[in-house]
């Protein structure tokens, strides 16, 4: 294998699995580190800088970053990094001091955001910083787009909602609410210099089965049934209802329900419970709340008795895979089963809709009728309009929605600018070393062994009483402490110097995991079976040194480095050494 | 620093055959110099222990004083420990292994323990056939009181803040000869790949073995000067050869062109292949391998590997017909024969 280019900034940072897992990429060890030396308000900003919404984030977050934590390769558990965010949120203090000043003096161009969701929301946030004059269009009374009208309160209270929506719409964006944009072409008459489109993905898919036309009165789309909710549109459901769908939205629509009357909920789903799409922590939470989940149920019909609605029935299938993991879903042939229901909640899925987006605008639609989008820069084919969140690609979460975000306000940015929008900008690294002494470095590098600590929940009736109740308690600041110190210091870097090593073994000898191996060069196929344990896990990296003297080379495999700086410490000559490789992705303007 | 060893180890670590993985033969923490080679030679016991299926409950270290000596307490840390006096740890196997011919007794000494204030002992042990694996962390110098030349640091070497050594070095390896050991090897901190096999031969022979391990003081003697260092004895060792260890009941599995290699069976029934044995040495006559340590001596290079071994060797208990049960396991019937036996003794001496 050639010798590892270190100097490539994507080599550690794919090392720092959770940080490169997470859409935005936020620096999460960093942030954790803070939140165990009990900066709040630090470990805040810098979450807000990368993800806009810790607050809200750390309460919603689809978390991708959890299932890739490294603790889950040598243990059960990963950090808890989505709830240690909340409690930097929680417990913060005031930080409106820190957040950027906006300059009285403009720069000249006017940019328009369709949409006041988390990837408008983040495009303004990086750009009124910078001078631009930002105008915002929402139709609904609030900013917020879908963290407003599809997330219930018992999971994202709606002070810190506005709290974190209002630190942008207070940097002088001019907001327009209650008013459906249902003209782009109307917007670009208005001589805006740049147009963001983060609509989303409004439009939830029904099913249309026999029976729907009568039953119509009691069967409702989830997404707009949670808006309904959350407008304080609805105030109540029947006692038995059911919820099909397998989805965040479906869970979300199922404890809902528990809190507006709704004593017989359940959940039914074609899939097997595994495939289910929604995360399993929202499939716990919907259960600890007695909601079961039948599963392998596809709904046939709605059942209707003297024009009313009694329930539904469902075939019983099993999930087959063929040789590629394709699924299909077989009938068992057993009897329909039949389930009561007084209302029906459909969640089954969303998608995009641009019924307001004339098509004569230089905009490229898709054959499915989505509009080509690049995927990099976020322009359309019409220059002037850029697209981002659920809008630009279909269906994502919250942290994607601020990934595209800030790339779209660096491409606006570069285009307001005059300059080419495929010139991205690199990303800001920094690697220090972290000693501080022999043997003593500036970050704690013990390996906790403690289990992933359980958020704590309100009590169950207390919260299903009021849906405003908001059911996670949110880590206390001495559990959060010690779940911060779960954490393993991914992003502090074991960095070799080939010229410095004396080829003692003592790295190899006293690495926990079996990590480093010094080994004749081979192909990087052959190299994996040769170390001192398999490198079996290919999605991980080998570093490889230069030749060293002894015709050998250095080979680590990064797999389950626990970053206890032990190789370092053992290290006679400094060969090793632990740097805090800190990776931003750049900003506009920076 | 680091007080402790985090607990996770590799999740797809080799499982041995009484499913084991290696974390089982570790010890604590080192506390020696970062890089010392004595770090290096525990790994290889670790490694060789784990390897070989031994029952850590059914191995015994012993040791002396010294950095060497402090070693034993970075492995097997599952295993019976002693760490006696200076230079007298031959003794207290003497005591152990007669008592009980069960464990597998490794000694742990240094070039001090063994050649300064332990050598009386070392001689007599080797003489006495002890069934055990004696290793020497053979570092040059004094380390643990600042570096002082040792009797095995060669004649010329100097180490870190001192002058060449006056005095000739004591090569233990011609000195266990001399005194009749039935296994001699040397080998060097820094070559895992030969170390490994000659520690799992040691420990199936049978009578007493002897590896020399030339193991740098990173702190006092690994500087341009010394004999003892990582980097002169890179440059200047010359191996007897290579050699292959096949545990009892394993398939061999390496092949060598014929001709080229000799095939041992040891005692335990594993079998120890040596491969491109230097033409100058037959290690299975003592006169040859003196002749080779004196030659290499001569010449400034380091001879490593198996430098003798003796097919046939016996040991203490064969010698003395000791008992084959431990002396715990005897009870009153088997130590006192009774008053009729007393009474036939008695009658024979009239």
């Amino acid at each position: 294998m050639k010798p590892t280019d270190i100097k490539n900034p994507e080599y550690f940072h794919k090392v720092v699995d959770c940080q490169y897992a997470c859409p935005s990429h936020t620096p999460v060890p960093e942030y954790i580190r803070l939140i165990a030396a009990r900066r709040y308000g630090d470990a805040y900003m810098v979450n807000w800088h990368s993800n806009v919404f810790p607050g809200i984030l750390g309460r919603t977050c689809d978390r991708p970053c959890e299932p890739a934590c490294r603790r889950v390769r040598v243990e059960e558990q990963p950090v808890a990094i989505c709830r240690l965010k909340r409690v930097a949120a929680d417990n913060k203090g005031d930080i409106r001091e820190r957040l950027p000043a906006i300059p009285k003096k403009k720069n000249g161009k006017r940019i328009a955001l369709i949409g006041a969701g988390p990837a408008s929301l983040t495009v303004a946030r990086d750009l009124a910083p910078l001078g631009y004059r930002i105008d915002i269009y929402d139709n609904q009374f609030a900013g917020g787009g879908m963290m407003r009208s599809q997330i219930p309160s018992f999971r994202l209270p709606i002070e810190v909602l506005d709290e974190e929506v209002n630190y942008i719409l207070e940097m002088g964006v001019n907001s327009t609410f209650d008013v459906e944009v249902d003209s782009l072409r109307d917007i670009l008459n208005k001589d805006y210099d740049a147009v963001f489109v983060g609509t989303g993905a409004p439009r939830g898919k029904g099913l249309n089965l026999p029976g729907l036309e009568d039953a119509r009165e009691h069967v409702f789309l989830g997404i707009d049934w949670l808006a309904s909710v959350a407008f304080e549109h609805t105030d109540r459901i029947g006692k038995r209802v059911l919820v099909l769908g397998g989805g965040n939205t479906a869970m979300d629509c199922c404890r809902t329900s528990r809190r507006l009357g709704g004593e017989e909920v359940r959940v039914v789903v074609r899939s097997p419970f595994e495939d289910m799409k929604a995360s399993p922590w929202e499939k716990e939470d919907a259960m600890h709340e007695g909601i079961p989940i039948y599963n392998n149920h596809v709904p046939v019909e709605f059942v209707l008795e003297d024009g009313k609605l009694k329930g539904m029935t469902f075939e019983k299938v099993e999930a087959h895979y063929d040789d590629d993991g394709k699924r299909s879903l077989v009938p068992t042939g057993e009897d329909l089963v039949f389930m009561e229901a007084d209302d029906v909640l459909m969640a089954i899925g969303q998608e995009n809709a641009f019924p307001w987006i004339e098509r004569d605008l230089g905009i490229e639609f898709d054959k499915w009728d989505m509009p080509v989008v690049d995927s990099t820069t976020f322009q359309s084919t019409n220059e002037r309009v850029f697209f981002g969140g659920d809008a630009a690609f279909g269906p994502e979460n919250i942290i994607t929605a601020v990934a595209h975000g800030h790339q779209a306000a660096v491409s606006i940015d570069l285009f307001c600018r005059g300059e080419p929008v495929t010139e991205r900008p690199p990303p800001q690294v920094n690697l220090i070393s972290q000693k501080m002494g022999v043997h003593e470095w500036s970050y704690d590098n013990a390996v906790e062994m403690d289990k992933r600590y359980a958020v704590p929940l309100a009590p169950l009736a207390a919260s299903l009483k009021n849906r405003k109740v908001e059911v996670e308690l949110g880590f206390d600041v001495d559990t959060g402490y010690k779940e911060a110190e779960r954490c393993l210091n991914c992003d502090v870097q074991t960095v070799f110097e080939e010229v410095r090593c004396i080829e003692c073994d003592a790295c190899v000898d006293v690495c926990p995991t079996d990590c480093i191996s010094f080994v004749p060069n081979r192909e990087e196929e052959d190299l994996r079976g040769r170390l001192m344990a398999p490198a079996s896990n290919l999605a991980q990296d080998l570093y490889v040194s230069m030749d060293l003297p002894t015709g050998r080379v250095m080979v680590k495999d990064e797999n389950v480095c626990l970053h206890c700086g032990l190789c370092a410490e053992r290290c006679p000559t400094a060969a090793w050494d632990m740097q805090k490789f800190l990776y931003n992705v750049t900003k506009a303007g920076q | 620093m680091s007080y402790q060893i985090p607990k996770f180890r590799h999740p797809d670590l080799p499982v041995n055959e009484l499913g084991y993985t290696k974390a089982d033969y570790e010890g604590a923490i080192s506390t020696l110099c970062a890089g010392c080679g004595h770090d290096s030679i525990s790994g290889a016991i670790v490694k060789a222990c784990h390897e070989m299926s031994l029952e850590p409950h059914k191995i015994a270290k012993l040791s002396g004083i010294g950095c060497s000596s402090k070693s034993p307490a970075y492995f097997l840390g599952k295993s019976h420990g002693f760490n006696s006096v200076h230079g007298r740890m031959p003794s207290v196997v003497t005591g152990a292994a007669m008592a009980n011919r069960e464990l597998l007794y490794l000694g742990i000494s240094g070039d001090g323990d063994t050649a300064s204030i332990g050598m009386g002992q070392f001689a007599h042990v080797i003489r006495r056939a002890l069934n055990m694996v004696y290793i020497v962390m053979n570092n040059g110098c004094y380390g643990l009181t600042k570096g002082q030349d040792s009797a095995t640091a060669d004649a010329g070497s100097a180490s870190k803040k001192g002058d060449p050594n006056p005095f000739a070095g004591i090569d233990l390896c011609s000195l266990a000869l001399q005194m009749g050991a039935t296994f001699v090897a040397r080998s060097f901190s820094g070559d895992k790949t030969q170390l490994l096999p000659l520690i799992k031969a040691a420990i199936s022979h049978r009578g007493f073995a002897l590896i020399d391990v030339v193991s740098p003081c990173v702190t006092f003697n690994n500087n341009p000067g010394s004999t003892k260092s990582y980097e002169y004895v890179r440059e200047h060792a010359e191996a007897t050869g290579t050699v292959d260890f096949v545990p009892i009941m394993h398939e061999i599995t390496t092949q060598y062109p014929p001709g080229t290699t000799q095939e041992v069976t040891m005692h335990d029934g594993s079998v120890l292949h040596l491969h491109k044995v230097s033409e100058t040495l037959d290690p299975f006559d003592r006169v040859s391998a003196m002749t080779a340590l004196e030659q290499h001596r001569n010449d400034g290079s380091i001879l490593t590997g198996l430098i003798y071994l003796d097919k046939n060797s016996r040991d203490l208990h064969d010698m003395l017909q000791t008992s084959q049960r431990p002396l715990n396991q005897l009870d009153e019937s088997d130590l006192c024969p009774g008053n009729k036996m007393l009474v036939n003794i008695n009658a024979s001496l009239r």
